[in-house]
């Protein structure tokens, strides 16, 4: 599929998955990506502690946009803010610093459930509505709440039957039922339980929450080696020492077995979750700067172009 | 005796804290076997919802009962024989349940079974069990102070949710407390008539912004929890000091688990400073997932030599990580000063089963 038209598909992204899975620089690479087919994109982040605007060397994200590269900006979408930003525009401007600093606002908060992940919604539906870029990608919490998360506004639909908010829930399930408008890129690791995971979590976000779910992106994949080398003496015939030879052969061997160890995986979810696969390399880097995000982004762009 | 055989055999409590995929939950699995296994009567309580330890133990499901765990199932950490045939103790494991353990709280806080009732029954109750932050941080720092007291276990492990919000559970206490000493809903707490004297139109005024919002009911909802809420409030005060009195007692010890790489450790290190300001010690510290060292060369001279060698290419990429290993590990240490620091390489093979654990344990132990 071409770059452009799959980032073209709905204008928001909902990238989700478990803690530690890189959920994060899947976001970051998505979004880059979509800049590379002349796209604007919008980073959002709910839960604010990530290390994303380190990674783009930029200042800590804030409920502002942050511009982070051409037609890339990041923002944060901290319930809190959100709250007191929904008050604002509703009319109640008087009352939302002073709900919020009362710690009223946690009372309220506490009495509706899901109101705060309704606001986050209800702001990442104006922010598509505007629309504030081509593409938006949230960066959603942690696996166990993103369920939680996307069932917000159908939960408060229940528990509310007039008012403002009632309204907002409703166009938020609006916004999270139409596939045209609003896809969930599950992230996971080639590993047993994160994969076990992600086919729970996958189920429960078409099932329960009737949300569209994309190609499913498995972070950290070793590729096999393309050239391999039969022995530490055919190493060893080229010129290189004992010791390399016997290193280099180990390393191979190291290679090789967490690859036949993640290929196992792969093809397991493959049987479990009829979704196409999005791949990406596991980084030889402890840590993820802007080189490595370009790589993620290439990659992403890649594997979306052999998609069908 | 290494370190953590010593955590494992003189502390009642280990909290092991760590952001997500670090493997948070098969140490305290590991921790908590190590400790039945010199002995004693250890149980290991999770609050992840993953239900990861439930896998690793190979039950089904853990209930909010602590579940004695069939000797047999645990007992193979045989590996070594100078630790063979050691099992005397008990290991136990539990899920932890907020709303059950909210309501076992009020229950026993309540003056009578009606008045549990109405806070049992008030949505605005069901939606605090279940929903506000920092609550599930509280109700497990409570089922601590239960299993504590009861006596029954030598040593409780505890996993903490995998994100920034597992420190929670050091404000937890705190936190509930302010909720429940909000001014605007002790004004509403009082008889009608009072109150509507001593709030005055500038609360009237919010009140009725919230009703607009959010609608009528739900305002009345939290009305009447705060009002049934009234003269159990005491209880839930005193049981918080004794939950803050565990969590600094000597006999407590935490255990901040991470990986080599950089944002791991950087969580890490934010974890050890919360829990410093609050004047608390980390105990142990657990690096997971380390790769393979591969010798000694750098990786610079390999990738010079290699004319063009994948095989050559491929150990100058693992010497890289390696060496970026070994660089934010030394950052960690100097940070994060600990008397036990236990190195776990990665696996061959993803921990989800007892016989992983006891190859994990083969590093701590």
């Amino acid at each position: 599929m071409e770059l452009r038209q799959f980032c073209s598909q709905s204008r928001v992204v909902i990238v989700a998955g478990k803690g530690g899975v890189g959920k994060t620089t899947v976001t970051a690479a998505l979004a880059l990506a979509a800049t590379r087919a002349g796209l604007s994109a919008l980073i959002c982040e709910v839960e604010g502690k990530s290390g994303l605007a380190a990674a783009f060397g930029s200042d800590a994200l804030e409920y502002d946009e942050l511009h982070l590269d051409d037609r890339l900006t990041a923002r944060t979408l901290a319930p809190d803010d959100a709250m007191v930003d929904y008050l604002e525009s509703h009319g109640m401007k008087r009352f939302s610093h002073r709900l919020a600093k009362s710690g009223a606002l946690d009372v309220v908060a506490t009495a509706v459930p899901g109101m705060k992940d309704i606001l986050v919604l209800g702001k990442i539906k104006s922010l598509e509505q505007l629309p504030a870029a081509d593409l938006i990608v949230v960066d959603a919490p942690a696996a166990g709440h993103a369920i939680t998360f996307l069932l917000a506004a159908q939960g408060l639909l229940d528990a509310i039957r007039v008012g403002p908010i009632r309204k907002q829930a409703t166009e938020v399930v609006e916004m999270l039922t139409d596939a045209t408008r609003c896809q969930v890129m599950l992230v996971t690791l080639p590993e047993e339980t994160p994969v076990n995971e992600l086919i729970e979590t996958a189920f429960a976000v078409e099932d329960r929450a009737g949300v569209a779910l994309g190609p499913v992106v498995v972070n950290g994949c070793m590729a096999p080696l393309r050239d391999q080398p039969d022995s530490i003496t055919s190493l060893m015939a080229a010129g290189f020492s004992l010791t390399t030879s016997t290193q280099a052969i180990e390393a191979v061997a190291f290679r090789s077995s967490r690859h036949a160890m993640q290929e196992i995986q792969i093809a397991r979810l493959a049987e479990q979750l009829p979704l196409p696969q999005i791949h990406l390399p596991q980084l030889l880097t402890a840590a993820i700067g802007r080189a490595e995000l370009n790589k993620l982004a290439d990659a992403m762009a890649h594997q979306i172009e052999l998609l069908q | 005796m290494t370190a953590f055989a010593n955590l494992a055999t003189t502390r009642e409590i280990i909290v092991c804290c760590g952001t997500g995929g670090v493997g948070k939950t098969t140490t305290a699995a590991v921790l908590a076997i190590e400790a039945a296994r010199r002995g004693r009567r250890a149980v290991v309580v999770t609050i992840d919802p993953a239900k990861r330890l439930a896998d690793a133990l190979g039950l089904d499901a853990l209930s909010d009962e602590p579940k004695l765990i069939d000797q047999q199932t645990w007992n193979i950490f045989d590996r070594d024989p100078a630790r063979s045939g050691l099992a005397q103790g008990t290991l136990s494991a539990l899920m932890l349940d907020t709303k059950s353990t909210f309501d076992k709280l009020v229950h026993e806080h309540a003056p009578d079974e009606p008045a549990a009732d109405r806070i049992l029954d008030n949505r605005f109750y069901r939606n605090i069990s279940g929903a506000l932050g920092g609550t599930q941080e509280y109700m497990a720092m409570e089922k601590l102070h239960e299993l504590h007291t009861s006596g029954e276990f030598d040593l409780i492990v505890i996993d903490t949710p995998p994100s920034r919000h597992a420190l929670d559970f050091l404000d937890a206490p705190e936190r509930l407390m302010r909720l429940l000493d909000n001014r605007m809903f002790r004004l509403l707490m009082m008889p009608t008539k009072t109150y509507l004297k001593l709030a005055g139109a500038a609360l009237q005024a919010l009140l009725r912004t919230v009703s607009r919002v959010v609608g009528r009911e739900v305002v009345d909802d939290a009305i009447a929890f705060f009002q049934a809420f009234e003269g159990m409030e005491q209880g839930f005060r005193d049981r918080a000091a004794k939950v803050q009195e565990l969590i600094d007692d000597p006999a407590t010890a935490f255990v901040l688990v991470t990986t080599p790489r950089r944002d791991a450790v950087d969580e890490a290190t934010y974890f050890a400073q919360r829990l410093e300001s609050n004047g608390l010690q980390v105990a142990g510290l657990i690096v997971n997932r380390i790769h393979p060292e591969f010798g000694s060369e750098s990786p610079e001279s390999l990738r010079a030599l290699a004319h063009g060698n994948a095989a050559i290419l491929n150990l100058a990429d693992f010497r890289e990580i390696a060496i970026r290993e070994r660089e934010t590990l030394e950052t960690l240490t100097a940070r994060i000063p600990s008397d036990a620091v236990g190195y776990v390489p990665l696996l061959d093979e993803d921990v989800h089963n007892i016989a992983t654990l006891a190859t994990v344990a083969t590093h701590l132990f």
